[in-house]
């Protein structure tokens, strides 16, 4: 049984001015350039694409292996194959870009005063880029120790 | 379907398992990131991680990002598919019914070797 659509009311849409976020009720404007277009379906597109890389890492890492077997050998032996580490690059940028756009997304929502957006954005992408940076030279650069055990 | 009603918990859920994901991933690629300086670094911090009461964060973890992957992908059905509003009811029922039947099993099966409270 299909609901039918009640007649939309008529609603200005206040649009932004220059350098504005909010409109004096508080509601966010509709943006005026296509920047949250993209930011809208980049959640989307990286969202399907972390189905495959998130729960496939949860997959192999926290149920057909565990936290009993993780260790330093687990993962060298993991990254000698340039396809391992490049499925843990794509993790990370995914998941990385995706949640810090998340947080961007919260940061206007809920971040009324400038001052503190700009804080907080900023805060935001100098983690972010931090992480992203020592996340990418770990995988990238890693180079095993021989470690001498006898087994 | 929304304010007060089933959507609106399903999007704070959302926001809210979001941004725990987000901290634990800034922690997971601090950990990581031991690798790199060897192998005594690195299995000293992962030690933390076999203990009973990370093994059940580890579970809610799995949860947070199942619940985030399976509501995901009905937000992407209601934006994507005009006619998706129609089902929204059994959408929000699968969403949540998807979800136990994948966690419940998880954590039986995650757990199911735990030592507790050792």
């Amino acid at each position: 049984m299909a609901i039918q659509t009640p007649e939309r009311p008529k609603v200005t849409v206040k649009t932004a001015t220059k350098g504005a976020r909010w409109t004096k009720t508080g509601a966010r404007p509709r943006p005026t350039n296509a920047f949250e277009l993209y930011s809208w379906y980049f959640f989307r597109v990286s969202g399907i694409l972390l189905l495959v890389f998130a729960l496939g890492h949860l997959a192999i890492m926290h149920l057909i292996n565990n936290v009993e077997v993780v260790n330093y050998d687990f993962i060298a032996q993991r990254w000698a194959s340039p396809l391992w580490r490049t499925f843990d690059l794509i993790l990370l940028f995914l998941a990385l870009t995706h949640g810090l756009n998340g947080v961007r997304t919260l940061i206007y929502d809920y971040v009324q005063s400038k001052g503190w957006r700009v804080f907080s954005l900023s805060a935001l992408y100098t983690t972010g880029l931090f992480f992203l940076l020592i996340g990418a030279q770990v995988i990238i650069t890693f180079q095993p120790v021989v470690t001498a055990r006898a087994k | 379907m929304y304010r007060g009603q089933s959507g609106m918990w399903l999007w704070v859920l959302h926001r809210l398992t979001g941004v725990g994901i987000l901290a634990f991933l800034f922690l997971h690629i601090a950990d990581t990131y031991l690798v790199g300086l060897g192998p005594s670094y690195y299995n000293d911090l992962v030690f933390l991680y076999k203990h009973w009461a990370f093994r059940f964060l580890e579970w809610l973890l799995v949860g947070a990002v199942l619940y985030h992957a399976i509501n995901g992908m009905r937000v992407i059905a209601l934006d994507f598919w005009e006619s998706a509003i129609n089902q929204h009811k059994q959408l929000y029922y699968g969403t949540l019914g998807l979800f136990f039947v994948l966690w419940i099993p998880a954590g039986i099966f995650m757990l199911k070797d735990v030592k507790w409270f050792v």
